[in-house]
């Protein structure tokens, strides 16, 4: 029994298509088998909402009278440094972009209340947001400064474009020394005080789909509340970890590339957040519809917790230092239970991935799928496989020498 | 016996009076000092738990009240926003008394319960919307 994707949005514009969630499909498949369950469900929805740093927006404000250049000069939104290395008008944020006179680690650990990301959710609102222009003057661009408030209304294009999403599978951080550190994955107790992971597990989009089989460049996606695309594969993309016989890489393994109208997303699922002693960041909320094309594809979308294992690593001294230790491996059950044992000790887990609203993201998808809202795309072409990719490399460092 | 969790807001002319240990004196209760903090010019801020009769315990809460001590429940200290909160756990990670904790395993629902919260504060900053807040 196999399906198209154009046989599936027929059904979906007629409003027959079968559809449900990735956390749904694990008791459909259980009870009807992988073959029956093909022939009923035609989309699996999945949902993450989590923070992912490389992640940002352009835009074009239009031009002023007399016209500007911001290429090659200075911006600032609301304070915080936007790229100016393009043209007149474009801008692009970064999540991780902090006001110049952002005080940062100076007094360990910093706060890091405000930055790029929360520049993104307060345009997303519709606030007004303050940018400051320096530029350089030229005949044609004849204008030095601008000092103007702008809104999302009246900006030409407002695209987000994350170069690193949606993480197929992550490490769980834990801490040996016998301080409090801060990262990226939130505060860590000393002495294994806690291990925090981040990972919608079962929802994760490409935990159900590991081969991306079905999601490649030109998917249509569920982005910030709003349509997105996969525009390419995302950066650190490594297809090639160990994965499980299932398929369900062991390691972080694959990322997406999203890129959407920012104008039709919603604050509620893109969120500035501070990680505070790390920096900020953007908690984006991404949904991928699976098509069930066939029982390969069904079986591989009823994924459960308890079949998805990550690595745990020291975040004092292994991650920090580019070593490849791990300290074991646990599933996402074992994650979610609140409680893991390491080194021999019981430690209390957290997830800095919301799997509450992960499951919003993919029943919106799902619903939205269901009312003929939301159809599904033929990817364009497909992202690299463990046989194509190229391994991915550590930076290979050569030291400029004085007078060399 | 009985126990209380209440926030002392002292008018800065208190501060530098001999107060709180009354409690023990006239009204036989022992307390636990959860947090303190007294700023010059200031407003002092005490976060205390009361043991001891509970009659005995609303007398010291009067005493207190009549020497200028604004009394408040602790609860009223920590507010999650929830409009704000992500239902991440990193809260969840580093609360001492599981006052913020996973309500359902199954949706992995983060809630707060304010009985068991002792204003330590520490979930302030790493909550990462900062949808954590302090009210006194």
């Amino acid at each position: 029994m196999t399906k198209t994707i154009a046989e599936i949005n027929e059904k979906i514009k007629k409003g027959q298509a079968v559809v449900v969630t990735a956390e749904e499909i694990i008791e459909i498949v259980a009870q009807k088998g992988a073959a029956q369950a093909a022939k009923e469900v035609d989309v699996v929805t999945t949902g993450t909402f989590g923070p992912m740093c490389s992640s940002g927006a352009y835009f074009n404000f239009g031009h002023t009278k007399p016209k500007i250049k911001a290429g090659g000069g200075h911006a600032y939104l609301n304070n915080v440094p936007a790229y100016t290395g393009w043209a007149a008008v474009d801008l692009y944020i970064g999540a991780a972009a902090l006001p110049k006179d952002d005080p940062r680690n100076k007094i360990h650990p910093g706060e890091f209340t405000y930055g790029g990301s929360h520049v993104i959710e307060e345009l997303v609102a519709g606030k007004d947001v303050r940018l400051q222009i320096e530029a350089y003057g030229t005949d044609c661009y004849p204008r030095k400064h601008l000092d103007s408030w702008i809104n999302i209304k009246d900006l030409n294009e407002a695209v987000l474009f994350n170069t690193r999403n949606a993480y197929q599978n992550y490490n769980v951080a834990v801490n040996l020394s016998g301080k409090t550190i801060y990262t990226y994955l939130g505060t860590l107790k000393p002495n294994l005080g806690n291990a925090n992971y981040c990972s919608a597990g079962q929802l994760s989009p490409l935990l159900n789909d590991p081969f991306l089989k079905t999601i490649g460049i030109g998917t249509r996606i569920w982005l910030g509340g709003g349509i997105g695309y996969v525009a390419w594969q995302g950066t650190q993309f490594n297809p090639k970890v160990s994965r499980l016989e299932s398929g369900v890489p062991k390691r972080p393994a694959q990322t997406l590339a999203v890129i959407g109208d920012l104008k039709q997303m919603s604050p509620k699922w893109l969120k500035g957040v501070s990680f505070v002693g790390y920096g900020t960041t953007l908690t984006v909320g991404i949904g991928i519809p699976i098509p069930i094309l066939n029982e390969e594809i069904i079986k591989y979308t009823a994924v459960r917790d308890q079949d998805i294992l990550a690595a745990i690593v020291d975040y004092s001294d292994a991650y920090p230092q580019g070593k490849p230790d791990v300290l074991g491996e646990v599933n996402y059950a074992q994650l979610k239970s609140g409680e893991i044992t390491v080194n021999g000790k019981k430690v209390p887990t957290a997830g800095i991935s919301s799997y509450k609203k992960a499951l919003v993201i993919a029943d919106d998808l799902k619903q939205k799928i269901k009312k003929g809202d939301f159809l599904l795309t033929e990817k364009v072409a497909d992202l690299p496989s463990a046989e194509t990719a190229p391994a991915p490399k550590p930076f290979n460092e050569r030291p400029v020498k004085e007078g060399k | 016996m009985a126990e209380k969790k209440v926030v002392l807001i002292f008018p800065k002319q208190k501060i530098d009076k001999p107060i709180v240990y009354h409690l023990v004196k006239d009204f036989n209760l022992t307390f636990n000092i959860l947090k303190a903090s007294i700023t010059p010019d200031q407003e002092g801020h005490m976060a205390l738990e009361l043991d001891g009769d509970p009659a005995e315990i609303e007398k010291g809460i009067k005493f207190l009240k009549e020497q200028g001590v604004k009394v408040e429940p602790l609860s009223k200290d920590i507010k999650v926003n929830w409009d704000k909160c992500v239902q991440c756990g990193a809260c969840v990670a580093i609360c001492p008394t599981g006052a913020l904790y996973v309500k359902d395993s199954k949706t992995m629902e983060v809630a707060f319960d304010a009985d068991k919260c002792i204003a330590c504060e520490l979930c302030i900053r790493p909550c990462p919307p900062r949808a954590i807040e302090v009210h006194f």
